[in-house]
């Protein structure tokens, strides 16, 4: 469906019935206004029936026992099985998995916009040789495809013995993440006035003070776009911990979930798998409801530009 | 000022690059070299084959199927989740019932479909995937039993085990997780765009359809461009790969039907044993993205129009 499938608005328009009187002369152009309207309040809900859904279905699946998940898919729970809950939490590991994914996600992130600023402040504000070549270095990660890195990359870790650790984990995740923070941040430490880093300067603050003291404050809101944007890269990663971090112990969520969605293939615990699923959705979803905007901008500001 | 500049820049820069180097360039340099080699993964010895691994691949079916998967996600995907979500981010934004003083209005709660609309972008593909895996389940996943439901119990199909169905479901999938994206992208576009443009315009007699075309679409050619080369790596890359690998059974689905080139690379390292072979496939993936970006860059050349 293409933006061209809007017929209402063309078959109305030509006979231009006059039904009520609206401000004159602006008959025809009002009864458009009205189909259209009417038209877009219909296709908007169908949308947003279709992205709410599946996401509705799974959290009642997850309070229901598996006989009535496979029996009658849309009926209500008959009551709410909070065990499905517990179960997955405690039995199928979901709590060592969060834990996993916190650890290393948190030290990504802490990594990723330290290094990021970091190398983006100095690419941003120094002219020095081989500036450019950096940049545009660090830039070309961006397009390229990971998983042809991933087979070499799976050797270097084993030759560090870095494989199966969540710090190996943690150095990969920073390092894919550069591209894109040095990218973004360069741009922002440009828009930055100088004029308050040379007063810094001249009151005697040494290059490192003031970036840590005035420059690294002030790039605050790009911080946090750039943070929400790598936080939910990084804690929806699965290519990368799939083929670095095979150890069960070691698993973060995404893993842990193919994982029990396989196992229950077998076993067929439908309500535990959905338990799992909608806990592991919670943290995002109560992260976006409650910094929606902040998500938002976070999420576009690298399309636009 | 100059005094312990060089040290700084070589101190800050010093660590981001190592690791940029050790984990992302010397393994993208190391692929290209395995390429040339016979190297299983398993063993430390390789011999240099020269060109073998390349003739082996355009003489491999699987390749070229999971080349036509990909090139066919790539032309369709963004085709209509671009297309789904410019006119979505229009339904919006011009859709409304108008109001005194003003051309077009964006309908009532508008604010609150984009906030539902954009939430499957922040969900985990493999969790998307693999709620998917079970609404598509044909004895009792969501859909069937919806079908059932309103009497079309008759009409049961196998979607993701059905080797013609598999691609279009992951695709589909795809879509429903990006198009809120875009829709909010493109309402911010559109939000930008000057109100009398469109006054002149409904004016002079123009139809919305004409107004879409003629002033909305062209003023947000830049966003829908990068949004096109965007989706084009989505569908090359880890994306295609997660949502294949977690919703499909087997091989790449039934019959190879759902394969991609990402997973193809994956599955001839990981589980053939054939790194030399697979990051051969790697570079034709890497060329195909390559080729495609330059392609949307080129086709999408317009006349900037500042406003």
């Amino acid at each position: 469906m293409k933006a061209t499938d809007t017929p209402p608005v063309v078959t109305v328009k030509e006979p231009a019935p006059v039904s009520k009187a609206p401000a004159p002369g602006d008959k025809e152009k009002s009864s458009e206004g009205k189909v259209l309207n009417v038209f877009s309040h219909g296709v908007l809900i169908i949308w947003a029936i279709l992205v709410v859904m599946p996401l509705l279905w799974a959290i009642m699946a997850s309070f229901k026992t598996d006989d009535s998940i496979l029996s009658t898919p849309w009926a209500l729970p008959d009551k709410l099985h909070f065990e499905n809950w517990s179960r997955a939490w405690s039995q199928a590991h979901m709590s060592d998995y969060f834990l996993n994914t916190i650890l290393v996600v948190g030290g990504s992130l802490i990594g990723t916009l330290l290094l990021g600023s970091m190398a983006a402040y100095v690419l941003a504000r120094f002219d020095f040789p081989g500036n450019r070549f950096v940049y545009y270095m660090f830039i070309g990660g961006m397009s390229f495809p990971i998983i042809l890195a991933l087979v070499p990359l799976f050797f270097v870790m084993n030759n560090m013995g870095l494989l199966n650790t969540r710090h190996g984990l943690i150095l990969v995740y920073i390092a894919y993440s550069l591209p894109f923070t040095v990218f973004f941040l360069t741009s922002f430490f440009r828009t930055l006035p100088s004029s308050v880093a040379e007063a810094a300067m001249l009151d005697g603050a040494s290059h490192t003070r003031t970036f840590f003291q005035v420059m690294l404050p002030m790039a605050k809101p790009g911080l946090i776009s750039v943070g929400i944007f790598n936080f939910l890269g990084q804690w929806n990663q699965y290519l990368l911990p799939t083929v670095l971090n095979t150890d069960p112990k070691y698993r973060v969520l995404s893993q842990g979930l193919v994982e029990l969605a396989n196992g229950q293939g077998y076993k067929g615990d439908w309500s535990g798998l959905f338990a799992g699923l909608v806990m592991a959705m919670l943290p995002v979803l109560a992260a976006y409801i409650i910094f929606q905007r902040q998500v938002v901008a976070g999420l576009t500001a690298g399309a636009v530009k | 000022m100059q005094h312990g500049k060089y040290r700084f820049i070589v101190g800050f820069l010093v660590v981001p690059l190592v690791l940029y180097a050790v984990f992302v360039i010397w393994p993208f340099i190391q692929a290209i070299y395995y390429s040339f080699t016979d190297w299983t993964g398993l063993s430390p010895d390789f011999k240099m084959v020269g060109f073998d691994n390349y003739t082996r691949m355009l003489k491999d079916d699987i390749f070229w199927k999971s080349l036509q998967h990909s090139v066919l996600l790539v032309l369709l995907l963004p085709l209509v989740t671009l297309g789904l979500a410019l006119f979505f981010a229009f339904m919006l934004n011009v859709g409304g019932r108008r109001r005194k003083n003003a051309a077009v209005s964006g309908v009532r709660g508008s604010s609150f479909y984009k906030i539902a609309y954009f939430f499957p972008q922040v969900l985990s593909i493999v969790i998307v995937a693999l709620l998917f895996q079970f609404a598509f389940n044909p004895r009792s996943g969501m859909l069937n039993s919806a079908l059932e439901g309103i009497g079309l119990g008759s009409i049961q199909p196998d979607w993701l085990g059905d080797p013609s169905l598999a691609l279009v479901c992951v695709m589909s999938v795809l879509i429903w997780s990006t198009v809120g994206f875009f829709v909010v992208l493109f309402s911010a576009g559109m939000a930008s765009i000057p109100k009398d443009f469109y006054e002149a315009a409904l004016l002079d007699g123009a139809s919305r359809v004409t107004t879409f075309f003629k002033i909305t679409l062209p003023l947000l050619w830049d966003t829908v461009q990068s949004g096109w080369v965007y989706m084009g790596i989505l569908a090359l890359g880890v994306e295609a790969f997660t949502a294949v690998q977690v919703m499909t059974v087997g091989p790449g689905g039934p019959d190879y039907a759902t394969t991609v080139l990402p997973l193809y690379v994956y599955q001839t390292a990981f589980r053939d044993g054939q790194a030399g072979y697979a990051t051969t496939i790697g570079v034709g993936l890497l060329i195909i993205t390559m080729a495609f970006a330059a392609i949307v860059m080129r086709l999408g050349r317009r006349e900037r129009l500042e406003f």
